[in-house]
């Protein structure tokens, strides 16, 4: 009898890939103490406002240490609808439309277990978050991927989805603006595909956890356009915004039967979302705009001066409208990605991550986040305008 | 803030330690141009000076350290109200700031001297002796927590952030 305890482990877990973030991360975490300058975390660099994290602390003191109703507090589901309907113009019942959960990256594994039947279709684009692929794998759902283009400064196309499209195609996972290349897509392009998901009576799961950090015109969620509220998850969270990512807390609204399946997994799998971090959820919504403003606009002047540097340095890199990652094309160095990154980090301390971390699509660019400090991001610049050099001229 | 806003004043605003070629980096300008904006916004009045901001329970900054907040209270002049004092009391090396409040007193003075004996000799000698000021109410400052936005036991660590994260 073999005793390799590798047979107990599920067939599809076993021959799940491991992100391609782990192995650069393993690479950078032996540098430590030596002066890495990370260009490659994805979370904001500020601390949770203190007002957010005085108020958790002040709901702990007053005993507020249990459970929850298992779709969240219903004060802080009433306050969700309230900034989902000014923000991004679509209207949910409190009472049956929202879900609390921990994260968006909960909401969304509830979501696909909730809808996706095994074999069934879902098309999401990429490069993309490292989760998207996986997650559908994990429902044994089949993946299909619609690749976004630096030529169209990596919005999706509604011509690139109906290329992909397959019959029998079920749900349709949107993530605007997008981690990792920073791309989003006019409300034009949004109204195509709107189209589409009509016509080919797709359900679309919309994570639009960096919609806050949109730096040029206004955020437009597919949810808000006419009839695609009935066929649409919206997906949010504190985490990107109000710079709460440790917190895990997201939501999800959307039509009440759905939000229900969903909330069947959740009350079986989680129950609820920690109290600690819905208090301090509704604290964020109720008085953190104004927090949130700022950062916006910290971000807005980094992301101006990153994408400059990247463009001088001969790294080709379009200005991405919203999130805090820069997605510069880094063949001009003559490197591939995998190359480009291994090299910074080893010969200039600079870690940034290789796009096909994010997916195929991502080949020869690398995903550099600007939520740094100035002065750490000039400095990366010169360190990368250094290696480029080195690299161009064969050193 | 309007987006309009001069960009350097913008950065100093935010109060990071930028030097004025990391100035000219952020806000996309040369360095020349961050000197003229400079040059202007003290020619308009708006940015007076660099000032370092001390920790000044740490031993080698230890100098100077005792502080005081006087509450001031005036007779208003006819024609001129408290301009006149107010002037006239901020021109004392001894004072770092002062402000005309509202409330019961009328001054708000922060002074700062080598000993205690040192601001309390020029609150007793020049301060409460300048003709018009009723009274004087002196508070000794203890400790610093926080210092001009500065948190005195260091911000809030981001140590714990991870290098690579998706």
């Amino acid at each position: 009898m073999s005793t390799d305890p590798n047979r107990w482990v599920a067939g599809h877990i076993a021959t799940l890939p491991k992100s391609g973030i782990r192995d650069f991360f393993e690479l950078v975490a032996k540098m430590k103490g030596q002066d890495v300058i990370s260009l490659g975390v994805g979370e904001p660099d500020f601390v949770t406002p203190w007002h957010i994290r005085e108020a958790a602390i002040y709901a702990l003191e007053h005993g507020k240490t249990y459970y929850t109703s298992n779709l969240g507090m219903p004060e802080l589901r009433k306050a969700i609808s309230a900034y989902v309907e000014q923000h991004f113009g679509v209207s949910y019942r409190p009472e049956d439309q929202v879900i609390v959960t921990v994260g968006v990256s909960e909401a969304l594994d509830l979501a696909f277990r909730a809808f996706c039947n095994p074999g069934d279709k879902v098309m999401f684009h990429q490069p993309c978050y490292v989760s998207y692929q996986p997650s559908i794998t994990l429902v044994h759902g089949q993946a299909i991927a619609v690749p976004t283009y630096a030529k169209d400064n990596f919005a999706l196309t509604a011509e690139a989805l109906r290329a992909a499209w397959q019959p029998g195609a079920k749900m349709l996972m949107l993530n605007l603006p997008c981690n990792p290349t920073g791309g989003t897509c006019t409300r034009e392009q949004l109204q195509k595909i709107a189209d589409f998901c009509r016509e080919k009576d797709l359900l679309v799961l919309s994570d639009e956890i960096y919609s806050e950090l949109t730096f040029e015109g206004t955020h437009t969620s597919i949810a808000s356009f006419p009839g695609l509220a009935e066929r649409t998850i919206f997906l949010h969270g504190f985490s990107k915004a109000f710079a709460m990512t440790g917190w895990r807390i997201g939501y999800a609204c959307g039509p009440a039967v759905l939000i229900d399946a969903m909330m069947k997994v959740h009350q079986y799998a989680m129950m609820c979302a920690s109290i600690i971090a819905q208090e301090g959820a509704l604290e964020a919504l109720k008085n953190g705009r104004d927090q949130v403003l700022k950062m916006r606009e910290q971000y807005h002047r980094r992301r101006d001066l990153i994408v400059r540097r990247f463009n001088e340095i001969g790294l080709k890199c379009h200005s991405p409208r919203g999130s805090f990652y820069a997605f510069p094309d880094v063949t001009p160095s003559g490197l591939s990605e995998k190359e480009f990154a291994v090299g910074l980090l080893e010969k200039e301390k600079v870690a940034v991550v290789p796009g096909t971390a994010f997916g195929e699509n991502g080949r020869g660019h690398v995903r550099a986040c600007f939520a740094t400090a100035y002065d750490q991001m000039i400095v990366a610049c010169d360190r990368m305008e250094r290696f480029v050099q080195g690299a161009r001229s064969g050193r | 803030m309007s987006v309009s806003m001069n960009p350097v004043l913008k950065l100093l605003i935010d109060g990071g330690s930028l030097t004025t070629g990391q100035m000219a980096q952020v806000a996309g300008l040369t360095e020349a141009e961050v000197d003229q904006h400079l040059a202007q916004l003290k020619k308009d009045k708006i940015f007076l000076g660099w000032r370092p901001v001390l920790d000044l329970s740490r031993e080698a900054a230890a100098a100077a350290a005792v502080r005081g907040v006087i509450e001031v209270k005036v007779t208003p002049e006819r024609g001129g109200g408290f301009n006149r004092f107010a002037e006239r009391i901020a021109r004392f090396d001894e004072v770092e700031s002062c402000y005309l409040m509202s409330g019961g007193y009328d001054l708000l003075v922060f002074v700062r001297g080598a000993s205690l004996q040192k601001v309390a000799g020029f609150v007793s000698e020049k301060l409460s002796s300048v003709e018009g000021v009723l009274s004087t109410s002196t508070h000794f400052m203890l400790r610093c927590y926080k210092e001009q936005g500065f948190l005195l036991d260091g911000d809030d660590s981001q140590g714990t952030r991870l290098t690579v994260a998706p």
